[in-house]
Order: C-alpha cells, then sequence, then structure tokens
C-alpha cells in the first residue's frame, strides 16, 4: 500500500513538473485579419523575424478581401466572437469601434515613440485622446500626371492647381483617337470609392455632409457645384465607363498609359513609378489636390491600422505583435531587407526624414506634404459635427455614403440628373439619421 | 433538299449550337487559365494579349504566400464529409416517400426545396452565434454540419426521383422472402441505385467545394477551404488579376479533373427523371 502511494506520488509529481514546463514553453498562437496589399504580405514575409524575437508567439495570418474583411471583423468583434486577436482596420472603424469599447487601447509606452506617428494619423485613429489603431500604412490623395503629354499639350501642373486649371489641362491632353483619356477619377459607387474622392471635392468647393445639427446638407449649392464639376469633368475628359472604374481599375489605365492625369491614394505613386507594372513609370509627376473656394478637406486622409480586439484573450501576444509590426524598426528592417521604396509609408516622420527613404522614392515629399495638410478634425469650410476628411465618423455613413455614390454614379452614367441624384441622397440621408436619433 | 440532306444540315446545326455554347460556357475557365501564366501588365492590357511568353511566377507566389495542401485538405474533408453525411440522412428519407409516400409527401419535398430560395445572408448572424457559442466557428465540423444542411433538399430530391423509378415488385418480392425495411434498403434498394448514389455524391461535392458565402463567414484560419484562399488574393490596391487567376486555376483543378473523370456520372444524375 506504502508503495502504491509512493508510486502515485511520484507520478503526479512528474505530470505536475512536465505541465509546468510545457507551459512555460507554451507558445501563444495568435490570429491576424488583414487586408490584401502590398504591405501587408510582406508583413507577413517578415513575420518569421517577429516569431525569432518573440519565440512565445506564433502568429497566423487571415488575408481577405477588404469588402469580405470588414464584413467579417464587424461580425467579430460585434459579436464577441475572439476569433482573431490582431485586426485590420480603417481610420473610418478606429474611432467608432473605440468609443463603444471594442477595442483595447493601443500601448504606446516605453520605445514605442508615438510622436513620431503623423499628427493627422494619430488624430483619425484616436477617440477622446486614445490611441485604438496602430497605423501600418497611411495615405492621402494627389495629382499624378503624364508629364511628357502635358508638355507635349503646352500646359502646366504646379504644385497646387485649382480644379478649374486641372480641367483645362485634361481637355488639352485629352485624345480619345491615340487612346489617351484626359483625366482618370473614381467613378464606381461605395462610401469608399467613388464618395471618397468626390467628398474631397464637395469639401474644396465648400460643401459638407452635415450642418451642425446633423442635417443632411447634400442639396446645398455647393455640393451641386461640385457634383456638376465632377460630372461635367469626367463625362467629357474621362475614360468610356468611368461610372464603374475605381482605384484598380484607373491604376491599369494610368499604367497602360492612357490617362492624362489620376487623381487618386498617394499609395498608387510607388505602383505608377514602377518600371514592372508601369508603361510610363519615367514619366509621371506629383502634385497636391486640386482646390476650388478653400483648401480644406482637399486632400483625403486615410489609414490601415492595426487594432487588438477586447474580446480576444491573447491581448498582451497582440499588443507585443501591433507594436513591433508598426515600429521605426519594423521599416528599418523592411527597407534594408526589400528596399526603402517599399516601406509603409504614411505613418511616422522619420521615415519621411530617412535619407535612404527621400532617395529611394521620389513622391514622398508629395506624399508627406498631403497628409500633413489634411485635418480630420477640420475638413469644411463651414463647421461641421463630424470627424473625418472624405468621410464622417458615424455608423449611418457607411449607408448614407454608399447611397449617395449609387445616385451620384448614375448621375455620371447618365441615368439621372445631378439634380435628382442630389435630392435623393439628402432624402435617404435625412431618413437615416432621423431613424438614428440625431434629430 | 432531300430529306437526308435535311436531316444532316440539322445534325450540324445542332452540333454547331452545342459547341458554341460549350465554348461560351468554357470561356471563363480558359481565359483564367492562360491569365495565370501572364503578368500583372499583361493581363490588365487592352486589347487583351493573346499571345505571350508565359510565366510561371504567379504560382510560385501563391505557393510561397499560402498553404496550398492545408486549403486543399479543408477542401476534400469538408465536401466529402458533408457528403456522406448528407447521404446518410437523404437515403432513409428518400426511401420512405419515393416507397411510403404520404398525403403531404410532395408537399414535404416542395418545403424542402423551397428553403434552397431563402438568401443564405438571412440566416447568417443567427448561424454565426450558434457556431460561436458551441465553439464551432473556424472549424471543418461547422462547415461539414452546413454544407450537409445546404445540400440535403437536393440531394434527398435527386435520390427521391430515383427511387420512385425502381419496381415496387422488387421491394414486395423482397418482403415475400421476409426482408426487414433495413434488408429492403441495404440489400436491394442500394445495390439497385449505386448509379444514382454515384451521381448524387458527384454533385454534393461539387457544390461544396465551390461554396464561398459560408466558407468565407465561419472560417478564419485552421478550417478555411480553398474558396477563402481564392478571396484572399483579390486587392483593393494594387493589380492582382494573375495572381488571383493562378490561385482560381490551383483551387479549380482538382474538382475539374475530377468532374472530367466522372462526368457520364454527372450527366447522369442531372437527368435522371427529366426523360421519364
Amino acid at each position: 500500500m506504502k508503495s502504491l502511494t509512493k508510486t502515485t506520488l511520484a507520478c503526479a509529481v512528474s505530470i505536475s513538473a512536465a505541465m509546468s514546463a510545457a507551459s512555460a514553453f507554451a507558445e501563444t498562437q495568435i490570429t491576424v485579419a488583414t487586408v490584401n496589399n502590398g504591405h501587408m504580405i510582406e508583413m507577413q514575409k517578415l513575420t518569421p523575424e517577429f516569431e525569432k524575437a518573440n519565440p512565445d508567439i506564433k502568429v497566423k495570418w487571415v488575408t481577405l478581401e477588404e469588402g469580405i474583411l470588414r464584413q467579417n471583423v464587424t461580425q467579430d468583434i460585434a459579436n464577441k466572437s475572439g476569433l482573431y486577436d490582431v485586426m485590420t482596420i480603417g481610420m473610418y472603424e478606429a474611432p467608432i469601434w473605440g468609443d463603444r469599447g471594442w477595442l483595447t487601447p493601443i500601448d504606446v509606452s516605453g520605445s514605442y515613440d508615438a510622436n513620431d506617428i503623423l499628427p493627422s494619423i494619430r488624430q483619425g485613429l484616436s477617440h477622446e485622446g486614445t490611441l485604438y489603431g496602430a497605423p501600418f500604412y497611411g495615405e492621402s490623395s494627389m495629382v499624378m500626371y503624364r508629364k511628357d503629354l502635358v508638355k507635349n499639350a503646352g500646359m502646366t501642373v504646379s504644385d497646387r492647381d485649382s480644379w478649374e486649371h486641372i480641367r483645362d489641362v485634361a481637355a488639352a491632353v485629352h485624345n480619345p483617337s491615340e487612346g489617351v483619356y484626359g483625366i482618370c477619377l473614381r467613378g464606381k459607387a461605395g462610401w469608399g470609392d467613388n464618395m471618397a474622392l468626390m467628398t474631397t471635392i464637395a469639401n474644396s468647393f465648400g460643401a459638407r455632409w452635415f450642418d451642425e445639427d446633423w442635417k443632411p446638407q447634400l442639396e446645398s449649392k455647393e455640393w451641386k457645384q461640385a457634383v456638376t464639376f465632377y460630372v461635367d469633368l469626367l463625362s467629357k475628359y474621362g475614360p468610356p465607363g468611368s461610372s464603374s472604374n475605381s482605384f484598380n481599375e484607373s491604376l491599369a489605365l494610368f499604367n497602360e498609359g492612357k490617362c492624362g492625369m489620376w487623381i487618386d491614394a498617394t499609395i498608387a505613386a510607388s505602383f505608377v513609378t514602377d518600371p514592372s507594372q508601369s508603361k510610363v513609370a519615367d514619366q509621371v509627376g506629383f502634385a497636391q489636390s486640386p482646390i476650388s473656394v478653400t483648401d480644406k478637406g482637399a486632400n483625403w486622409l486615410w489609414s490601415w491600422s492595426l487594432a487588438i480586439p477586447a474580446a480576444t484573450k491573447k491581448a498582451e501576444a497582440a499588443q507585443t505583435f501591433v507594436r513591433w509590426a508598426t515600429s521605426k524598426e519594423y521599416i528599418q528592417l523592411v527597407g534594408e531587407t526589400n528596399g526603402w521604396a517599399a516601406v509603409p509609408t504614411g505613418t511616422r516622420a522619420s521615415t519621411y526624414a530617412n535619407p535612404k527613404f527621400q532617395k529611394a522614392a521620389i513622391f514622398a515629399d508629395a506624399e508627406l506634404k498631403a497628409i500633413n495638410s489634411a485635418d480630420p478634425t477640420d475638413s469644411t469650410l463651414k463647421p461641421s459635427p463630424y470627424v473625418g476628411v472624405q468621410f464622417a465618423a458615424i455608423p449611418e455613413f457607411q449607408a448614407i455614403g454608399t447611397t449617395a455614390g449609387q445616385m451620384i454614379s448614375g448621375a455620371l452614367a447618365g441615368s439621372m440628373t445631378v439634380d435628382q441624384a442630389l435630392k435623393s441622397a439628402n432624402t435617404s440621408a435625412d431618413r437615416q439619421m432621423r431613424q438614428a436619433g440625431y434629430y | 433538299m432531300t430529306l437526308n440532306q435535311q436531316r444532316k444540315l440539322k445534325t450540324i446545326m445542332t452540333g454547331l449550337f452545342a459547341w458554341t455554347i460549350a465554348l461560351v460556357l468554357f470561356f471563363p475557365i480558359f481565359w483564367m487559365f492562360i491569365t495565370s501564366f501572364k503578368t500583372e501588365l499583361q493581363a490588365i492590357s487592352v486589347p487583351p494579349a493573346l499571345f505571350f511568353e508565359p510565366t510561371l511566377d504567379n504560382f510560385r507566389v501563391v505557393q510561397e504566400r499560402s498553404d496550398y495542401i492545408h486549403h486543399a485538405l479543408n477542401s476534400v474533408i469538408t465536401s466529402f464529409g458533408a457528403t456522406i453525411l448528407a447521404l446518410i440522412i437523404a437515403i432513409p428519407a428518400a426511401y420512405s416517400m419515393a416507397f411510403f409516400p404520404g398525403k403531404r409527401t410532395k408537399d414535404i419535398l416542395l418545403w424542402m426545396l423551397s428553403t434552397k430560395m431563402l438568401p443564405a445572408v438571412g440566416v447568417l448572424v443567427p448561424i454565426y452565434i450558434l457556431c460561436r457559442d458551441y465553439g464551432l466557428l473556424d472549424s471543418r465540423t461547422a462547415l461539414i454540419i452546413i454544407f450537409t444542411l445546404m445540400n440535403l433538399p437536393i440531394v434527398v430530391w435527386m435520390l427521391f426521383s430515383y427511387f420512385k423509378d425502381l419496381p415496387k415488385e422488387i421491394l414486395e418480392a423482397a418482403r415475400m422472402d421476409g426482408a426487414t425495411p433495413w434488408d429492403e434498403v441495404v440489400k436491394v434498394v442500394l445495390p439497385l441505385s449505386v448509379g444514382a448514389i454515384s451521381s448524387t455524391a458527384l454533385l454534393s461535392i461539387v457544390l461544396c467545394w465551390n461554396e464561398a458565402f459560408w466558407s468565407l463567414n465561419l472560417t478564419a484560419s485552421e478550417a478555411a477551404p480553398l474558396t477563402a484562399m481564392i478571396a484572399s488574393y483579390s486587392s483593393p490596391e494594387g493589380l492582382f488579376w494573375a495572381k488571383l487567376s493562378a490561385a482560381s486555376t490551383l483551387a479549380c483543378a482538382p474538382i475539374v479533373i475530377f468532374g472530367w473523370f466522372c462526368q457520364k456520372q454527372l450527366v447522369q444524375g442531372l437527368t435522371f427523371g427529366a426523360v421519364k
């Protein structure tokens, strides 16, 4: 009996020791949901470096198409499923989800150097001063133009032109018989598609989405002028079928040499200057987004950021990963591994101060200027109650923006007039805001 | 024109029409296949490049970025698992409805089919919450259950259509020899229906393999099948058509080859009952 007790005790001690040893070396696996773009793919490739430095953390990646990512992470976070430990979210979601308590604040202590983050990006990803999304890359909008075509047409593009001058340049270089269109712009319906650009045009024409009482302002004279100008410009000097073009379609056209100018996200600069994918890589010039009556809100501001859902059980490991992936050291690692033209931009001042980056990225100055000139808290000429440049950071905006996008895309396609489009969009927005209890 | 010539012309015209339809249907697959061997710039060029120097670079990228074997294994397990489960449920259901029809059998069959008309997104939230509560999110079990439920109406219908045309006298003879209902199914109905069951199973496998909605919504990394892998190659900012085509080609290849070998059974399955 005594011997049996001894054996049992020895077994228990051994099992317990084995379990403690196992838990001491237990791996924490975190699942990261992300969108498919070049910078994110590079991060996946460099993850072994993180795992080498943090042997107790293993990273699993889930890459999704943007729309599916939005749907999946919203489902996950709203239902507190805990499927993802780190999720890629945009500047639109970060403050809203932070406000609802769905996200864990980003730990900006110690060596993270949060003061190095570009102020406008940090502001856009925060709610009441707390950072809820660590910026992985940021972008604004700018003009990309064909220097050869503009020169041959006897025109110039300055650092910050008016929309009227841009229209004149588009008219001068427009030559459809040669397969060259004056200007390529987004026309595909969607709050993040045509409405991102349309809102910046409207901002520069002095328009705003809502007045101080949250009443939609889409029928104002500023919106009418802006949308009329946009529809007229794209109908006369844009490629056929513009109402179904967004970033990728315009990128394809520009890289094929079919656009005289293209106004879109600054991230496009690295694609259009890459000879392996652009036929006009050596002929591209950059300028700031055009203005009309004001320069407020003329450049949009967007950032993809890494956020940690409040429901995750692996918050500590998630914080470690997020801090690594959005650190200065990570940017240094990408620069040294893949070249400085490939580093994620639009997040940290130190990136733009780096001479190696300045040398590798000819678009660096224009990009930094565009991002710095965007202020999400002051993007309209008349006072407005919302935060965001090309969107209003309220939960209702996705639906309101997409409906307005459909109407304006319809006006561009010629299925309705600008007045009809704006009236329908305003009525729909008004209904949504009433139902949501804003007034 | 003689009657013989008219017949010949009719045959040629029918053949031409069938080939045209077949080519139209096959064109997207052909285009996906050749795009997967292009560079991103060639993939978007207008007019499209028909003659180009093929590259395997896109396949290399897919191989590097995605764990193809893991996704393919998930597709195989969920497709075959759901099909087996669906057959286990559907065979007795179809047998009872075919050989012992009640007053409402036709209504039940129609009701079963009507569930296929419900938009999947309508039940997404309750099913997502059920999966969350039972710890089934990102599991193959969840996909097998969902795929089974999704295909069950079609599987029951197909088997029912076949079973009801089996001569009832054979079953009566078996009963006379003392066969129990279990014996009737196992020893009489199943051996007579091997062809029908195989073609039904094949169709169910193809439908499960191609399913994307539930796969994308209920899985993340562990249980994601090939359809989820394809979706990861679509990019909001950047050219992706060539890589997406390579991923799609790799995802489609197993089921296309499988279908090619089994096309006789598939056609038989899709047409039984149609000409009777």
